[in-house]
């Protein structure tokens, strides 16, 4: 599909891109990682030693598991999304932002003010209680104002395009921004006691608010967490590698069924409650058919690498971004299967569901960032290359080991707390008590915490090598305008 | 006419309004159905809305995020009824705003909690969970204890939720703070209370101090937790969806 050359002879010069807010967003998404990664540390102790809350009302595990999740996905997923989308949509429309700087700051800076409120309001016990929706409503507003000034920006550069074409990394950056928006609206309807005061009460309840809780909430992941950073996959991985999408023709199809089967899944969060069966059954089928979809993503991003493989042994930046897509595979078959009513009566409320959605997190989300920024901070600030590749590898060796630990030790404490609730002894009596259940999980939340431990520490050499990266001495050719991408 | 992509990957409109279009069917079908099929919420005698004390402490309770390792939902399965009660009903949650099903058990479910355990019990346990329970890792809330409940605004809340579709009643908002002292208050006589909000449990539930404490309103709802639905002289096709 390239077709950037079709419309002049010669190479015309590049439009003055909005770069610094790109720049800000690469720094504020560094940041936001290591507070992230730093928080789940903490609360992963606290699980081991209890004693780690010391008693304060702003230290419990209810009130920073919050802070974790959003620091997590909102802020460091979110701010490496703001910041690629102003990239990548600016690169391959070949156009400026629309709005210019005024208005990519505004998303930037307002999307930072939101998180700020939110994660504030969490340690101040001001929270809606509804997982991955907990910010209360003045927070919410607010998101919604700069969520519309964001799909305002990204559409008002798409429609002023020089390139004919809408390039593929688009289609999934747009369907996050307008699907994002309507699940936020309406699972977030509500009602504040007082104009004045922070606590509102929501229009549903019950049995439909929770399926419209998890509606928003797997689509948070499938829109949030997976579309988004596919299209972060489809302009970065071709970048690095230097080779095109490996089928064009499967980025259709997979882009299309991914958007249509991915809302239908929410009812797997709800196996064998009293959500009616129906709705069960219907978030079962299609769960398990989008594990197809998924794989069709995946099969684009790793086998756009054909021709190039070698490129993995000399980048570890690309090796990050190719093992994050390693990792979607993995974490898009596990997913299908823990939503078969069988397998989900075993590991539905166990750490087996902590354990996956971590190698989403953490195997997906993260490396994807973590592939993207490597490439990206050199890009940006004029550098040949990042400080120190060696650095890069030993992020990604400390890293991988931390996710494998993490893991592992949320399957075997998930698979074998769900064993022990529905163990019988020889009488016919159920045979663990449920606190015994609980001191059984004590060595695997240890081992989880080591795994977490490496994480932050991978995250902390990336930091610096990132520090050092952008304090070094320019290149004295400016490397910045480049051509848009033809792939 | 031959389908060509090319259509929609040439003109942003057309390719924003397919997408929402596409996103919009499933949640449609998925969410529409449970407000307008009847039998979505089985029709059982005992749901009433939460009394003024109930609401407080439950806010209490999504202030501190217990959902996050405390579920409230009993799956249909021989070990969780054995261990926790009779399956959970969608009316037991019909005025939950927001729903408290939870996805993650590191503590044990509360779905039918209510009186399980003393006041005391509670009380003690909320203080210094090890103390009660030695393997326990929840985090110890000592603060709820000695912290007077705020609730000058009670009648605000039950305005709100009436807003939002839950039914009180005019005498209900107009009686808010007085129900809420005579469920904890003993000076202060019940009847009107319990005519109001049938089953609601009364009592001093912190008896460390003659304040009323964010912990008399969080034992008050905790204790009773899958309380008002009788299973014992129900019929099984009531239960049906």
């Amino acid at each position: 599909m390239s077709t950037s050359a079709a419309l002049s002879a010669g190479p015309r010069p590049a439009p003055r891109y909005v770069d610094d807010v790109i720049r800000a967003a690469m720094i504020l998404t560094m940041f936001w990682g290591i507070a992230a990664f730093l928080v789940g540390v903490v609360i992963a102790a606290q699980l081991v030693w209890p004693q780690l809350s010391f008693d304060s009302e702003y230290l419990t595990f209810g009130r920073l598991r919050p802070l974790h999740t959003s620091a997590a996905i909102f802020a460091f997923g979110g701010t490496a999304l703001i910041g690629t989308a102003f990239h990548v949509v600016q690169r391959t429309c070949r156009a400026s932002l629309f709005g210019g700087a005024p208005l990519g700051w505004f998303v930037l800076l307002g999307y930072q003010f939101f998180i700020v409120i939110a994660a504030t309001g969490y340690l101040l016990g001001i929270t809606q209680s509804k997982e991955y929706a907990e910010p209360e409503w003045y927070a919410d507003h607010w998101l919604t104002i700069v969520w519309v000034a964001y799909l305002i920006a990204y559409l008002g550069t798409v429609l002023k395009r020089e390139e004919p074409h809408i390039y593929v990394a688009n289609w999934f950056y747009l369907a996050f921004i307008i699907t994002i928006a309507m699940l936020h609206i309406v699972n977030n309807l509500s009602m504040p006691v007082s104009i004045t005061g922070t606590k509102s009460y929501g229009a549903w309840s019950g049995v439909q608010d929770a399926m419209i809780q998890w509606w928003y909430g797997h689509n948070a992941v499938g829109f949030f967490l997976t579309a988004a950073f596919l299209g972060m996959m489809y302009y970065y991985i071709p970048k690095a590698a230097n080779r095109p999408v490996y089928s064009y023709r499967l980025s259709i199809v997979h882009f299309w069924s991914l958007v249509f089967m991915y809302i239908w899944a929410g009812p797997h969060h709800l196996h064998y409650t009293s959500l009616p069966d129906w709705a069960q059954t219907l978030g079962m089928v299609f769960s398990v058919m989008l594990w197809m979809p998924s794989w069709g993503g995946m099969i684009n991003g790793l086998m756009t690498l054909s021709g190039a493989w070698d490129k993995l042994r000399t980048d570890p930046g690309l090796r990050f971004s190719v093992t994050a897509v390693g990792f979607y595979g993995m974490a898009t078959f596990e997913g299908p299967v823990m939503s078969i009513k069988a397998v989900n009566s075993l590991s539905h409320y166990t750490d087996w569901t902590i354990g996956h959605v971590h190698s989403g997190a953490l195997g997906w989300v993260a490396f994807i960032v973590f592939g993207t920024m490597y490439y990206l901070v050199p890009k940006m600030w004029n550098r040949p290359a990042m400080w120190s590749t060696r650095l890069i590898g030993w992020h990604y060796w400390i890293a991988t080991i931390g996710i494998v630990l993490y893991i592992t030790a949320m399957w075997v404490s998930g698979i074998m707390q769900g064993l022990m609730w529905r163990a019988y002894d020889e009488l016919g009596f159920l045979q663990y008590s449920f606190v015994e259940t609980v001191a059984a999980m004590k060595p695997f939340y240890a081992i989880r915490l080591l795994g977490g431990l490496f994480f932050l520490s991978g995250g902390l050499i990336m930091a610096y090598n990132m520090w050092r990266t952008i304090r070094g001495e320019p290149e004295s050719v400016p490397a910045r305008s480049q051509p848009a991408l033809a792939a | 006419m031959k389908f060509s992509h090319k259509k929609i990957e040439t003109n942003v409109i057309l390719m924003v309004v397919l997408t929402l279009i596409t996103v919009s069917i499933g949640g449609l079908v998925q969410i529409v159905p449970l407000f307008t099929i009847e039998s979505t919420i089985e029709r059982v005698e005992g749901m009433r809305p939460y009394t003024p004390l109930e609401v407080m402490g439950r806010n209490i309770y999504i202030r501190e995020g217990c959902y996050l390792c405390h579920s409230q939902q009993i799956r249909p399965f021989k070990d969780e009824v054995e261990r926790y009660g009779h399956y959970s009903l969608a009316a037991e949650s019909m005025y939950d705003k927001p729903f408290q099903w939870g996805s993650k058990r590191t503590g044990p479910d509360l779905a039918r909690v209510g009186g399980r355990y003393s006041n005391d019990w509670h009380v003690a346990h909320m203080i210094s969970p090890r103390a009660v329970v030695p393997e326990s890792v929840m985090p110890a809330y000592p603060f709820l204890a000695t912290r007077r409940l705020a609730f000058e605004d009670i009648a605000q809340h039950l305005k709100a939720l009436r807003a939002v579709g839950t039914p009180y009643t005019d005498e209900m908002i107009a009686n808010a703070r007085a129900d809420l002292k005579a469920q904890v208050d003993p000076d202060v006589d019940p009847t009107a209370l319990e005519k109001r909000y049938p089953r609601a449990v009364v009592g001093k539930f912190n008896g460390e101090t003659a304040e009323i404490t964010e912990l008399d309103a969080l034992v008050a709802y905790l204790q009773m937790l899958g309380t008002l639905v009788r299973f014992g002289d129900l019929p099984p096709e009531r239960l049906r969806q």
